[in-house]
């Protein structure tokens, strides 16, 4: 791989890794059964300068901010590095999202250039606040010919022969600015440098390395720090390839594995919950015998992999379910979200390494990855190299708030100094989750202590961000909590939100009501539904500003209410 | 030819019985992950079966962003 020591900037990285492996293939793009694209990282290099010299007529200079809406492709990735060439900071959106809340942070994020796939272009210009964008240059792909396009441009013509010029960039100017969420309330518009990629970069691929021929399946959004890394920056830096699917429907998926002979890939435990659900409904379908057979090589294949993993001796105990995963997968990551040890159990039984970790995306992705030396389940890994963890506060049982000191932390949320310097405090990054690291060294988690929750898809949903949908109702006032941030529990898993209600005086609250707080909560997505509410007869303590000190409240309910108030929805 | 109705009344169909739930609780302008209480996965799937019913093809990444019955229907009918 790339010695990444020695470059200032993911642009210089990456602009030496195209240099360094012309004749490798770095990406591969499918659609279904048909095979969209293949280049090798110099026609990646082609593909990209002329639209860096584009960017560059069009007066895109150092610091720039250019957003990208798009599904995974590589056109995705092309337009990444044109940006980075050209000294550009990349604002990556999340193309799950709504198109209002895509708006809202492109607003924010002040991009002055935009690179989005037509169908989502299409949807921007029909949102709200579509018209108050600052976005000046707007680069649609693959729109239908004779599409009206609003005024943008087609990425495709947006090309320029001419070099470009290079603009170099030092290691800590912003790279990119990510947001962790803020969709509907405060947005979390994580600075991240150069610095705290390069560094990642070298971090994760110290413990799963990349190099020409190991092939990457990429299926979580682009967009998300998960894949940026381990899908665009770490194999890129080694000479690797990433598969790019149009479609992400499970059977063309378990047919890229076959096809491509993935080595990696990364998913959420939705995915992954889904994955162990099929494989044991195929054993359960096995006629007795074979079975038992089964049975027998995975107990073999579990004693003989107890200290550390074989791949090759679990490859030959048990070659159906490899072969179904290719026959090269070396690991698949899991993250975004809390995985049940059992499920990391059961693939690690069959010799199918789940390399599951722990991070957020203000610490520049991952914090600890599991090494499998050896493998714990009931953990989330060790710190990875450059990563200082420290417990805060911790109980008596060595539990307390995980907090991080890296040069993978980010330099700061983007226009919100006072977040920043709650989250960031005397240089190490303040996670709200609670954990403890074990004799070994892994770090164990056990529940959060901010007001948030993560469902299995890996979306992190705060309070604040889906209040509004609740606004005007008849009510004094009202506040939505994370149910496991008023009474901690010790779990990660099966999180939901609650609703508490204060009815204005001499009032109560009435099946209209209810009716009305249901009607609402259907309005958001299913993963953002509140599950129940509570009445509260006080006033809600307040700051001068008017806003809820949530902390005081959620303590006084804490003090007055129980699990068993809250009403089910 | 089908009309927009019949492919819509005909998308309802196909997810009621998909999902089992009555068809009757279902509508053109509801919401299909909240109605149905469904997450992405399982959204994909009800996709392909969709795709095989009306013998077309769907691309994911055209349908971001779709939730509601009658967007879908419209989508559809487009490519019939």
């Amino acid at each position: 791989m790339l010695d990444l020591r020695q470059y200032n900037s993911l642009g210089e990285a990456l602009r030496a890794a195209l240099e360094r492996w012309p004749e490798e293939v770095c990406l591969i793009e499918a659609d279904r059964e048909r095979e969209n694209a293949r280049l090798t990282y110099r026609q990646f290099k082609q593909a990209a300068l002329p639209l860096a010299r584009a960017l560059q007529e069009a007066g895109f200079g150092s610091g720039a901010r250019a957003a990208i809406l798009m599904t995974n492709q590589s056109k995705w990735l092309i337009s990444a590095y044109a940006i980075f060439f050209r000294g550009g900071v990349l604002v990556p959106l999340d193309y799950k999202s709504t198109a209002a809340e895509q708006s809202k942070l492109l607003a924010h994020s002040k991009a002055e250039y935009l690179v989005v796939e037509y169908h989502l272009w299409r949807a921007l210009t029909q949102a709200d606040g579509f018209g108050n964008l600052a976005t000046r240059v707007v680069l649609v792909t693959e729109a239908p010919a004779g599409a009206d396009l609003a005024g943008a441009k087609r990425w495709e013509e947006f090309r320029d022969a001419r070099e470009p010029a290079f603009v170099p960039r030092s290691k800590k100017d912003a790279a990119c600015i990510v947001y962790s969420s803020g969709t509907g309330g405060r947005p979390k518009g994580c600075v991240l440098t150069h610095e705290n990629y390069l560094e990642q970069c070298m971090a994760l691929t110290s413990l799963y390395p990349f190099w020409p021929g190991v092939r990457y399946l990429s299926i979580l959004p682009t967009n998300h720090a998960i894949d940026f890394m381990v899908g665009f920056i770490g194999p890129f830096s080694c000479g690797a390839a990433v598969v790019h699917l149009r479609t992400l429907r499970p059977e063309y998926i378990r047919e890229a594995f076959t096809r491509y002979r993935i080595t990696y890939m990364s998913l959420v435990p939705l995915v992954l919950k889904n994955l162990e659900r099929g494989l044991r409904q195929r054993f359960d379908e096995l006629p007795r015998s074979r079975r038992k057979i089964l049975n027998a090589m995975i107990g073999i294949n579990r004693a003989l992999t107890r200290r550390r993993p074989h791949l090759r001796i679990s490859r030959m105990l048990l070659p159906q379910i490899h072969k179904a995963f290719g026959g090269e997968l070396r690991a698949l990551f899991v993250g975004g979200a809390f995985t049940e040890p059992a499920t990391l159990q059961f693939f690690y039984d069959l010799g199918v390494l789940v390399g599951n970790g722990y991070g957020c995306t203000e610490a520049g992705t991952a914090i600890t990855l599991n090494d499998f030396k050896p493998f714990r389940p009931d953990t989330v890994g060790k710190p990875l190299p450059g990563m200082e963890v420290k417990i805060l506060n911790a109980g008596a049982e060595g539990i307390g708030e995980v907090a991080v000191r890296s040069n993978t932390v980010m330099s700061h949320y983007l226009d919100d100094p006072e977040m920043t310097a709650e989250t960031i405090v005397d240089g190490w990054l303040l996670t709200g989750d609670l954990g403890r690291i074990d004799a070994s060294g892994h770090l164990q988690l056990f529940g959060r202590k901010k007001n948030m929750i993560v469902t299995e898809e890996g979306k992190n949903i705060y309070p604040e961000d889906i209040e509004t949908v609740f606004e005007g109702l008849a009510v004094k006032e009202y506040c939505v909590f994370a149910a496991n941030y008023l009474w901690p529990v010790r779990t990660m898993t099966g999180e939901q939100l609650l609703l508490v209600l204060h009815p204005e005086a001499g009032k109560t609250i009435t099946k209209d009501l209810i009716a009305e707080v249901s009607d609402r909560n259907r309005r958001l997505l299913n993963y953002k539904r509140i599950s129940g509410y509570m009445a509260w007869e006080r006033d809600f303590p307040l700051t001068a500003s008017l806003k809820i000190k949530r902390g005081e409240l959620a303590e006084q309910i804490r003090q007055s209410l129980d699990r068993q108030d809250v009403v089910p929805l | 030819m089908s009309t927009l109705q019949d492919t819509t009344e005909r998308i309802l169909e196909l997810a009621a019985r998909h999902f089992k739930v009555p068809r009757a609780k279902l509508s053109a302008d509801d919401d299909f992950f909240k109605k149905l209480g469904i997450n992405s996965l399982q959204a994909l799937d009800l996709l392909t079966r969709l795709e095989q019913h009306f013998q077309i093809e769907l691309p994911d990444y055209e349908l971001q962003g779709v939730s509601d019955f009658r967007t879908l229907a419209e989508r559809i009918q487009s490519r019939l």
